[in-house]
């Protein structure tokens, strides 16, 4: 971003806030050569938008309906470009300690003209946002999953997938309709979503609500395997011997 | 004085006692006295805090520490907004910070005596344009309040902070029209006070929500101890408060 002026978008779920930083953004044009590169007023949108605008700076408020922030941030993530990402909050202590500690930048509404000016300027410095460490400010489980696929991020909402299959190098979200393959830790995606899945083998979670019920066969060694049945699938999934008390614990 | 009252009369008891079962022993006599002890200081403590839970001062006390204290969240992104609207729209940022003025004078206030219905009513319209200025169309609210008894005496800011928690939990959430609806009737000789607004189970954030409801329900009760009543509810994604107090003109 030699001289072409560094493209920023605003993104705040309030429509007074927006317009409040895209008066600031007008102001620093005297200074620093900046161009609005869209608005949007959830993760969704934003996120939707930065597929087919590029966007070198993203203004992104923390708490929004739909899909805040510090989810979206993680998304963006897999954007073949990541941008750099600025939170602004009005007030969220929790947020602003871990902001701290991890040297995350943010601006505090409201924003100071000099403080934008500040953080835009200093983008090309700062240290790239890292998944652990947006998890880490995060704890809550995300609403979705995002993957790539031909160049574009496709989001898919926890609450569709069946189960979630580690293979060699990826992970295979099943859903109802299609496969997608994730590069993330099935050990890290249990811990986030252990309220929604339980482990039924070594390399496989299964959604709670997608169990339909156990089934006993026997294997050709002539020993006994439990399998289990999925709600919304034909396919059956094997029970590890070390996973079967989870049986008791779903009833 | 008490105490020693207590022990003859237990030591009485036991010889009483030793007179049908005709079976004397110091280390009963002894048994029945630690037990009356016990119980009689279970008894006198009781007494202690129930009188000093009643005295004035007690709860002139408890009425100033409960004193309702607004969301810095909400503090915070007003001002916000009111800085978005100082070039584009002067004329409504006037009102706005005028709108401002008045809540945090009522915040600041001595809020201990009782203060009239339409006082609070005035006071939340006041509150709720403030949140119509951030929240725009995803706001609406209904008023139905053709049979007030504006003459009525409440606690100050009862209705205020539920319309509080009614904005955070129910419409910031979601992307959509929220309706906040408020119905206030008077009934034989009592006022009713109804609150309801969309339940977004997904958000759980609800601590805060019991903090002020419990907050309220004590202030209620210092106030018409048993007589007030508060209870909340949830269905078919309705979040309801419901608010029964005496009917009072005269303090």
């Amino acid at each position: 971003m030699s001289n072409s002026p560094l493209k920023v978008m605003v993104v705040d779920d309030e429509a007074p806030a927006r317009n409040r930083l895209k008066d600031l953004l007008n102001d620093s044009m005297e200074k620093i050569p900046v161009q609005l590169a869209g608005e949007a007023s959830n993760g969704l949108e934003a996120l939707a938008l930065l597929q087919i605008q590029h966007a070198d700076v993203v203004l992104l408020d923390i708490r929004m309906p739909e899909m805040d922030g510090l989810e979206l941030a993680q998304h963006l993530l897999k954007l073949p470009v990541p941008p750099a990402v600025i939170f602004t909050t009005a007030y969220d202590v929790y947020a602003i300690q871990a902001f701290e500690l991890h040297a995350v930048d943010y601006l505090l509404k409201p924003i100071r003209l000099t403080r934008l000016l500040e953080a835009l300027t200093r983008i090309g410095t700062v240290i790239p946002l890292q998944q652990e460490v947006l998890q880490k400010i995060r704890p809550r489980p995300r609403t979705h999953l995002s993957v790539h696929e031909r160049d574009r991020i496709h989001l898919i909402p926890v609450g569709d997938v069946v189960y979630l299959r580690a293979e060699l190098k990826y992970v295979t979200i099943r859903t109802c309709e299609k496969e997608y393959l994730l590069e993330e830790s099935l050990t890290r995606l249990e811990e986030e979503f252990q309220e929604r899945f339980t482990r039924i083998h070594r390399n496989c979670l299964v959604a709670k609500d997608y169990i339909a019920g156990f089934e006993k066969t026997e294997e050709e060694s002539g020993e006994a395997r439990w399998i289990l049945l999925l709600r919304g699938l034909e396919e059956k999934l094997p029970v590890s011997r070390r996973q079967q008390y989870i049986m008791r614990e779903l009833g | 004085m008490v105490l020693v009252l207590e022990l003859i009369l237990a030591t009485v008891m036991y010889w009483f006692g030793g007179m049908v079962s005709d079976n004397m022993d110091m280390g009963v006599v002894f048994r029945y006295w630690v037990l009356c002890l016990a119980v009689t200081g279970v008894l006198l403590a009781y007494f202690n805090l129930r009188s000093r839970a009643l005295s004035p001062a007690f709860a002139e006390a408890r009425l100033q520490a409960l004193q309702s204290r607004i969301r810095p969240h909400f503090l915070f992104n007003c001002i916000n907004a009111v800085l978005s609207l100082i070039r584009a729209d002067p004329k409504r940022a006037e009102h706005a910070l005028e709108d401002m003025a008045d809540l945090f004078r009522v915040l600041m206030a001595d809020n201990r005596q009782l203060s009239p219905l339409q006082r609070e009513i005035e006071l939340c319209r006041q509150y709720l344009q403030l949140e119509q200025l951030r929240l725009g169309e995803r706001l609406k609210v209904e008023w139905h309040i053709d049979n007030l008894p504006s003459d009525a005496l409440i606690p100050p800011l009862v209705l205020q902070p539920l319309l509080e928690n009614a904005v955070y939990h129910g419409i910031e959430p979601i992307v959509d029209t929220g309706i906040i609806n408020i119905n206030i009737y008077k009934s034989r000789d009592e006022v009713h006070m109804v609150l309801r607004n969309p339940y977004q189970p997904e958000f759980k954030h609800h601590s805060g929500n019991k903090m002020a409801l419990n907050n309220i329900r004590e202030r209620l009760a210092l106030h018409f101890d048993a007589e007030s009543r508060l209870e909340s509810k949830v269905s078919d994604g309705v979040y309801q408060v419901h608010i029964i107090i005496p009917f009072v003109t005269t303090v």
